[in-house]
């Protein structure tokens, strides 16, 4: 509970704090309003319960929306941030802990329109690069922390959004320059992915076996040969055993059980993948119906039904198979046949499963049967049913296409296997996306640092107010590398300073080593991560930014009125 | 409330409920609607030019809408006054004409009900400074038209066009990278403009978005896009010189409009019933085969079985496309859109050099690129940007920056923006006034500073001293008489705006004025506003 708590400890001071701050601007507005010569009250335009906010204190409503969400999720940045408790409202009330920035500001439930955009840039980011979902968020805010300073010094808006811009092209120039490409290299492109993931994980909760899970991830990923489509990798949690108890399986693991009576091994399997009516095979002619005069032609049409039925599973069977995978149910009466024949019949494969298994064995998704000679059967060497803790699952070993694989994931618990299915999901997402854009930079800090550097060069050679905006921004960028040493209870103001120093030599790697509590080489330490992720931290925290610093009144219409339900 | 007695002394009832209802009469009801029109345009006064100011606006279910286009505000914030209603349809209407422009018409029209106001309290009659108020934005039409320049631009030169779009898009959120977009908007229009009939049908223009990437992403094109994918996940994702079914037919046993019943009551009715219905699924799918198609999309849904058929003969489909892109895609690929299998045709198919599915991002978002199509002239601009309502403004200014082309290509007159045309035509319109002898003269005066309030805005927003600013630029104007000199926002160091290449069209300014003093006649005539009073 501890999240929510404090959550609304904050909203709390919020609405403290908003009060008191718009009684202050208030005042002059309101002798303005006293002299306005008008004699009749001014004319309400909106709607009843509309509520307008203006000027300052929008701008006031929205930096202080961002700013508390982004110290809602500012802790759990980092490889020692911490993690969040969320309860769901709805039935059950389910617990969730995690530490993703993307599924803790999911589940908020927001009214602050700023807070909004922020928590969209953070799903996007999830959607589109998998990781850095809390540090997009850390960093708009402090943009706009940054900003809120700069406006109470009566710099307009436009002019920081116009220095940020410049500032952002530039952070990203710099960074630019210092990546490094392996894509040539395949021994060592692989270190880089090594590296990465190591990277990723080490802020979540399987830190602990982070060098463990970080080859599972890059073989995995490994095995897509380059593409993004990380529906081929299976995540399958079983609770039970240690994390450390986790595989990966180069096969195809399949959450079903096989039939009754059916051979629980098959070597050399050819399999039917189908997605067909295996329960009752309806006539599909609109409005058909039966209607019949007496008992006995009742049971001729059930008979005839029947015989279709048999008739469907012999064509199946003509197939040549022994293994009949079906996405819809098998009834009692076809598994039966099928298991006299002698074929392995699993029902109620979900969707996805069915999806993956054609991918993997390379057989077609097939509807219809009436020419076996032309449907491609999918293959594989072997297929058992293998127990992991106490469930029984079938597994396909040997496929032939090995682009698939599936990650078996043991853990103690439900929230367990929960939030490190979602680690290992950034760290999936984060590789496969650095298989296409192979630039890599180093870790800790290390990019902030080096932008840092070039923004702050920036701001001096930029004459006007831009500058203050340029310096601001570089200001930023720091709070990252100090929060992270905060979060790890180190002494954020001697670390980053020491790290400031040490940048200023040409060509460092230093960056920050949590674990001794000290500035290190992040490239011995081998702590790496993937330019996109930085790249597209950096322009959507620099959009969102922006997209709020422009408003300058918010207009929030009355809510739509709900019927009373007693 | 007044009310009349007869000769007894008895009221009479003249409206019904008469004493549930508020009135306003006389000069009480104008200054009441003057003062709520000027309220409207007091919020979006801000949001005027380059460095106008966003709002957000929450709807009643909370989403939340980030814009700085007159329009779209206005629409979204639910008024309840009915004179502020009044100000909403003459930004859309202005929407729907113009396309651009939405702010800056109800920023003139707040303008001339402020002056309006001020002569009423001098005691003038409304009407007179209504018929003042014609009077003078005939003039200022009229003005417009001798400083307008024609330019022009050929499908090879489109520079003056780009630069036009760009001064649209300048004021809004997405002028970091405006040049990309502009000239994204006008290959857009150029490419289904009719140059001959000097039309654009925009519905040609298709405008897309996705989350996820940067705004630099954007691009033009030259096709149609599809928010589906293959029906099923085997099917080829690409496709090269597709011949294309567009069916509206589903592929299901057929459902005649009829009422009707089959009975089954014999074991051979049943037989016979289910091989009429497997024929049914192979007479469907070998009809469209026979036909020569290698695409099939349709806009409903396919049978399982009908599905694997189609998979199994290798015609990839796509089903439940959407009515309107159904149409663009039959516009694009020159085919005809066919409701029954028994009707196709090889001359009904329609025509594309390349068919593909593209995925985005981590999750399995995918969409169809229809490209190089028979008839080319069918685009879609698809718009990439960091956040929902990133993307969506991008939409709206890209809608905005289209009108404004289509706007040239229709005619292609322009006129100077940064408000040097407002400040040039109060400069006619305060020297023509003198001319006039009656009481109007009065108005017309108020008309010109009414006009001023543009420019006003302008060098408001962008950090300037307003009134210095204004009377400099003016008499810079009438000492050097010339009618380029305008407010200089974004410190570029000259205020010429012949330097500056800031052009807006001649129409939407002349659209603006027309419309803004329609609105404001109308508003000063209502002298009685009678309303049912809040219960």
């Amino acid at each position: 509970m501890s999240s929510s708590i404090s959550y609304w400890i904050k909203d709390a001071a919020l609405f403290l704090f908003l009060p008191l701050i718009q009684g202050f601007i208030r005042a002059p507005e309101l002798e303005l309003l006293s002299t306005a010569l008008y004699p009749m009250a001014i004319e309400r335009i909106l709607k009843d319960d509309a509520n307008e906010e203006k000027g300052e204190r929008a701008r006031m409503a929205s930096f202080v929306g961002a700013i508390a969400i982004t110290d809602l999720v500012k802790t759990t940045l980092g490889p020692k941030g911490m993690d969040k408790i969320l309860q769901s409202t709805g039935r059950g009330q389910e617990v969730t802990v995690t530490n993703d920035g993307a599924t803790i500001l999911k589940s908020l439930h927001i009214d602050n329109p700023a807070a909004k955009v922020l928590i969209d840039i953070s799903k996007v980011q999830d959607d589109e690069v998998g990781d850095g979902t809390t540090s997009v968020v850390v960093l708009a805010g402090e943009l706009l922390r940054e900003a809120e300073k700069l406006v109470a010094a009566k710099i307009h808006p436009m002019t920081i959004i116009s220095g940020y811009r410049m500032a952002a092209e530039c952070a990203c120039n710099a960074l630019l320059q210092r990546v490094v490409d392996n894509k040539d290299n395949a021994v060592k492109f692989k270190m880089d992915l090594m590296k990465i993931a190591m990277t990723t994980l080490s802020s979540k909760i399987l830190s602990q076996d982070k060098v463990y899970f970080a080859q599972l991830a890059v073989d995995a990923v490994m095995r897509l040969k380059g593409s993004t489509n990380l529906e081929a990798i299976q995540i399958i949690k079983k609770p039970g055993g240690s994390l450390s108890d986790s595989f990966l399986d180069e096969g195809f693991i399949l959450d079903k059980k096989i039939g009754l009576g059916q051979p629980k091994r098959i070597e050399n399997a050819k399999i039917l993948v189908a997605n067909t009516a295996m329960d009752t095979d309806k006539v599909k002619i609109y409005g058909a119906r039966v209607r019949v005069d007496s008992m006995s032609k009742v049971a001729e049409i059930e008979e005839a039904e029947k015989e279709k039925m048999r008739e469907k599973v012999q064509k199946i069977i003509a197939h040549g198979i022994n293994c009949f995978v079906n996405r819809q149910l098998i009834y009692n009466f076809p598994e039966e046949l099928f298991a006299d024949a002698g074929i392995l019949a699993i029902e109620h494969a979900d969707f996805d499963g069915i999806e993956r298994l054609a991918l993997v064995t390379g057989g077609e998704i097939a509807s219809t049967f009436d020419n076996p000679e032309s449907v491609k059967l999918g293959h594989c060497k072997l297929i058992e049913e293998i127990m992991i803790g106490e469930d029984k699952l079938i597994h396909f070993s040997g496929v032939e296409i090995g682009q698939a694989c599936t990650i078996v994931l043991r853990g103690a618990s439900h929230h367990v296997l929960d939030e490190a299915e979602r680690s290992l999901h950034d760290a999936l997402c984060v590789l496969s996306q650095t298989v296409n854009d192979t630039r890599v930079v180093l870790g800790a800090g290390w990019p902030e640092m080096v932008m840092t550097k070039a923004v702050d060069e920036l701001a001096r050679q930029t004459p006007g107010k831009k500058s203050h905006a340029i310096e601001a921004f570089s200001r930023a960028l720091i709070a990252i590398p100090t929060i992270i040493a905060d979060n790890a209870g180190l002494d954020s103001a001697d670390l980053v300073a020491q790290l400031r120093a040490e940048h200023h030599k040409k060509e460092c790697n230093a960056g920050i080593d949590v674990i001794t509590g000290s500035v290190g080489d992040m490239a011995e330490l081998a702590i790496s991560e993937s330019f996109k992720v930085k790249q597209a931290v950096l322009l959507s925290a620099t959009e969102a930014a922006e997209m709020i610093l422009r408003v300058d009144e918010i207009i929030t219409c009355a809510p739509r009125k709900r019927e009373d339900r007693m | 409330m007044a009310l009349a007695f007869d000769e007894y002394g008895r009221p009479f009832i003249i409206l019904k409920e008469q004493d549930q209802k508020t009135r306003l009469r006389g000069i009480e009801a104008q200054k009441a609607n003057i003062s709520a029109g000027k309220a409207v345009a007091r919020i979006l006064r801000t949001s005027l030019g380059p460095k106008g100011m966003d709002k957000i606006l929450q709807s009643p279910d909370g989403d939340v809408t980030i814009t700085n286009d007159g329009a779209t505000i206005l629409e979204q914030m639910d008024v309840d006054n009915q004179i502020a209603k009044l100000m909403v349809e003459l930004s859309r209407s202005q929407d729907y004409e113009i396309g651009d422009g939405t702010t800056g018409v109800v920023v003139m029209a707040g303008a001339l009900l402020e002056q309006a106001e001020r002569l009423l309290e001098r005691g003038i009659h409304p009407i007179r400074i209504a018929e003042g108020y014609e009077l003078a934005s005939r003039i200022a039409v009229e003005h417009l038209e001798h400083i307008s320049q024609k330019f022009d631009f050929g499908t090879e030169d489109i520079e003056p066009l780009v630069q036009t779009c760009m001064t649209t898009l300048s004021s809004k959120i997405v002028n970091r990278c405006k040049r990309h977009l502009a000239e994204i908007s006008v290959k857009a229009v150029l490419s289904v403009a009719d140059l001959e009939r000097k039309d654009v049908n925009l519905d040609m223009i298709k405008v897309e978005g996705k989350v996820g990437g940067k705004l630099e992403d954007t691009e033009l094109i030259y096709g149609i896009t599809v928010d589906k994918d293959m029906s099923h996940p085997q099917m080829p994702k690409q496709i090269e010189d597709a011949k294309i079914a567009i069916l509206t037919c589903p592929f299901e046993p057929p459902k005649p409009k009829t009422k009707h019943k089959v009975d089954i009551d014999t074991v051979e009715k049943f037989q016979t019933l289910r091989l009429q219905e497997q024929k049914y699924f192979d007479d469907m799918v070998q009809k469209c085969k026979d036909v020569g198609a290698t695409l099939v999309i349709c806009q409903w849904g396919f049978d399982d079985e009908a599905n694997h058929l189609l998979m199994h003969r290798n015609l990839p489909a796509v089903r439940w496309v959407g009515g309107v892109e159904l149409e663009l895609i039959a516009i694009a690929t020159g085919g005809r859109i066919v409701p029954r299998f028994q009707e196709l045709t090889p001359e009904k198919l329609g025509r594309a050099g390349l068919v593909r599915e593209r995925s985005f991002g981590t999750t399995k978002d995918k969409m169809l690129y229809i490209e190089h199509c028979a008839n080319s002239r069918a685009v879609t601009i698809f718009i990439r940007g960091g956040n929902k309502m990133m993307i969506e403004e991008t939409k709206r200014s890209i809608h905005d920056a289209l009108c404004v082309a289509r706007n040239l290509i229709r005619n292609n007159s322009i006129v100077y923006g940064g408000g040097s045309t407002e400040i040039s035509c109060s400069i006619a319109v305060e020297a023509a006034s003198d001319k006039y002898p009656g009481v109007e003269q009065y108005a017309i005066r108020a008309f010109a500073d009414a006009l001023d309030s543009i420019p006003m805005a302008l060098a408001e927003n962008s950090g300037l001293q307003p009134i210095e600013t204004l009377s400099a630029v003016k008499s810079q104007q009438i000492k050097e008489n010339n009618p380029h000199y305008g407010i200089d926002c974004n410190d570029v160091g000259t205020n010429d705006m012949r330097q500056q290449d800031v052009f807006e069209t001649l129409i939407g300014k002349q659209q603006q004025i027309l419309l803004a003093t329609q609105v404001v006649k109308m508003i000063l005539k209502i002298d009685d506003v009678i309303s049912p009073s809040h219960y």
